[in-house]
């Protein structure tokens, strides 16, 4: 949909009227990473300063618990949990996801700030695991927001997580983790398979 | 522009930049030191200033209006005006700042004006816990301010005066010259008056990254948040030198600044690695009782000697 000015904005046909006015129609837009050498060096930064998102979506949540004690001390390579979606860098899904939470991972992924980084973690959120014939859970969370990195188990160890740290901060140095923009320009995609599953969706199309 | 007034604001420039990085890497070494008293290793000691650069770097920020803006602006002017008008080193053509124009009361101006502004801020955010944290956040300053300054005013009674640099001038003459051992009660009551103005344990509540509420920075993502962090840096160096003049003698060089700053920051850590957190209402009953009464007591003494 477009408004006259030619710029795309969002329809939000599943808001009631009387709520449309308090959330944001504008299409969200893709940022382009800056030159090279600038680009290097903020990507040194986000791999050294990874910030995740203090919500447990599932039962992986719990490894992630350990991490921040003594034994395997996360804090010493720069990842620290944060409590709300604007000032954290990274989405761990861990486990199954719940349709119902599948709602809130949309609603806090769309308010997180480009770039973003999602670590997939365990095997229901992969291929299903232990509930992929469950009417409730969804299968495959890459089909409804991009993921960077999976780390399979049933939980995996919490050195198996920090593996998995370690490869996501390979692929920031890399600038291979463009799924904030990779998620924009699927948009429709994405979108479509959100709203598929979500039969409840009483939001606006894009949470800003 | 003629040469003096170009001087002036090039040492000033020097002045805040030192600072900024001391406060930061102050930050780190105590969040390290904490980290061992917990039997970890802790984050690397420049690790804030990797947070800020990420934070920067970030390439898109939410804004919810012109107040959102203006709250880490309001903030940062808070720090500024806080450091700019102590004199951090005696006597130096660096770093006394602007301290001749300015006195005590004007810095502790300072220090409320940047958490006011900020909660203006907070509440064009939206966020329904920006409210929350910003009301916390509120409440115990007024409740830490009140022993605060009830030992500065002691300090005046002492020593005659409400500028800075005639309270360091007159602890220039040894040791036991120091309000600390002159003033003792004063002391106290403003230590206790430091660690909530920290926000040290037991009073981090109202900034503690593991409480969703975490204070006015609660909405504020990327760019907004970097500023916040600076400031953060900038305004604990300006804290602990106030409380360096005002208690322990000031320093005439900027090594002795930064031991001086140094070993207060480390009593405040003493404190804050053995407690746990108090609620915001038992932390506001808590200021309003015995720090208050030592402040009474320091006032009651001074009048009489």
């Amino acid at each position: 949909m477009k408004n006259k000015n030619d710029k795309k904005i969002l329809e939000n046909a599943d808001l009631k009227p009387i709520d449309k006015d308090l959330f944001s129609n504008a299409y969200p837009e893709t940022v382009p990473p800056l030159n090279k050498y600038m680009e290097k060096l903020a990507n040194w930064a986000r791999a050294n300063s990874l910030w995740f998102l203090a919500f447990g979506t599932g039962c992986g949540a719990i490894e992630l618990r350990p991490l921040l004690t003594s034994r395997f001390d996360i804090y010493s390579k720069g990842i620290a949990p944060r409590p709300t979606p604007r000032q954290s860098g990274v989405f761990i899904i861990g486990g199954y996801s719940s349709v119902k939470t599948l709602k809130r991972i949309i609603r806090s992924y769309e308010q997180m700030q480009n770039p973003k980084f999602v670590i997939s973690l365990c095997s229901c959120s992969i291929n299903g695991g232990m509930y992929f014939d469950s009417y409730n859970t969804i299968n495959q969370i890459d089909k409804y927001i991009p993921v960077d990195v999976f780390i399979t188990g049933c939980m995996p160890r919490p050195e198996a997580i920090m593996a998995g740290f370690d490869k996501l901060k390979e692929r920031i140095l890399a600038g291979k983790t463009e799924g904030a923009n990779k998620y924009v320009e699927n948009f429709e995609y994405y979108k479509a398979n959100q709203k598929k599953i979500i039969k409840d969706w009483n939001m606006p199309d894009y949470n800003w | 522009m003629n040469l003096q007034l170009l001087t002036k604001i090039g040492y000033t420039c020097i002045s805040i930049a030192v600072m900024v990085i001391y406060g930061l890497l102050a930050g780190g070494i105590m969040a390290r030191i904490r980290a061992r008293a917990y039997g970890r290793y802790g984050i690397p000691v420049w690790q804030p200033f990797l947070d800020i650069l990420k934070n920067i770097t970030q390439r898109s920020a939410i804004s919810h209006g012109m107040m959102f803006y203006l709250g880490p602006v309001f903030r940062l002017t808070g720090g500024l005006g806080t450091y700019l008008f102590i004199p951090a080193v005696l006597g130096s053509a660096i770093f006394s700042n602007f301290s001749s124009a300015g006195d005590i009361f004007l810095v502790m101006y300072f220090i409320f004006l940047g958490q006011l502004g900020m909660a203006l801020g907070a509440g064009e955010g939206g966020h329904p816990y920006s409210g929350i944290a910003t009301a916390r956040g509120l409440a115990q300053m007024s409740a830490f301010e009140l022993p605060f300054a009830l030992s500065v005013i002691s300090l005046a009674i002492q020593y005659d005066t409400f500028s800075i640099i005639k309270i360091v001038e007159a602890q220039q003459y040894g040791v036991l010259s120091w309000t600390m051992f002159t003033n003792p009660l004063a002391t106290i009551a403003g230590f206790i008056a430091l660690l909530g103005m920290n926000m040290n344990a037991p009073f981090n509540i109202v900034i503690a990254p593991q409480e969703v509420p975490l204070g006015p920075p609660t909405e504020y993502p990327s760019q907004f948040l970097s500023m916040l962090q600076t400031n953060r840096g900038l305004f604990l160096a300006a804290k602990l030198t106030l409380f360096m003049n005002l208690f322990f003698g000031g320093a005439t060089s900027i090594w002795m600044l930064f031991v001086k700053t140094f070993i207060i920051l480390l009593a405040n850590l003493f404190v804050s690695v053995s407690f746990p957190r108090y609620k915001p209402e038992q932390s506001i009953r808590f200021f309003l009782k015995y720090p208050t009464v030592i402040g009474i007591l320091s006032i009651v003494f001074m009048m009489f000697k």
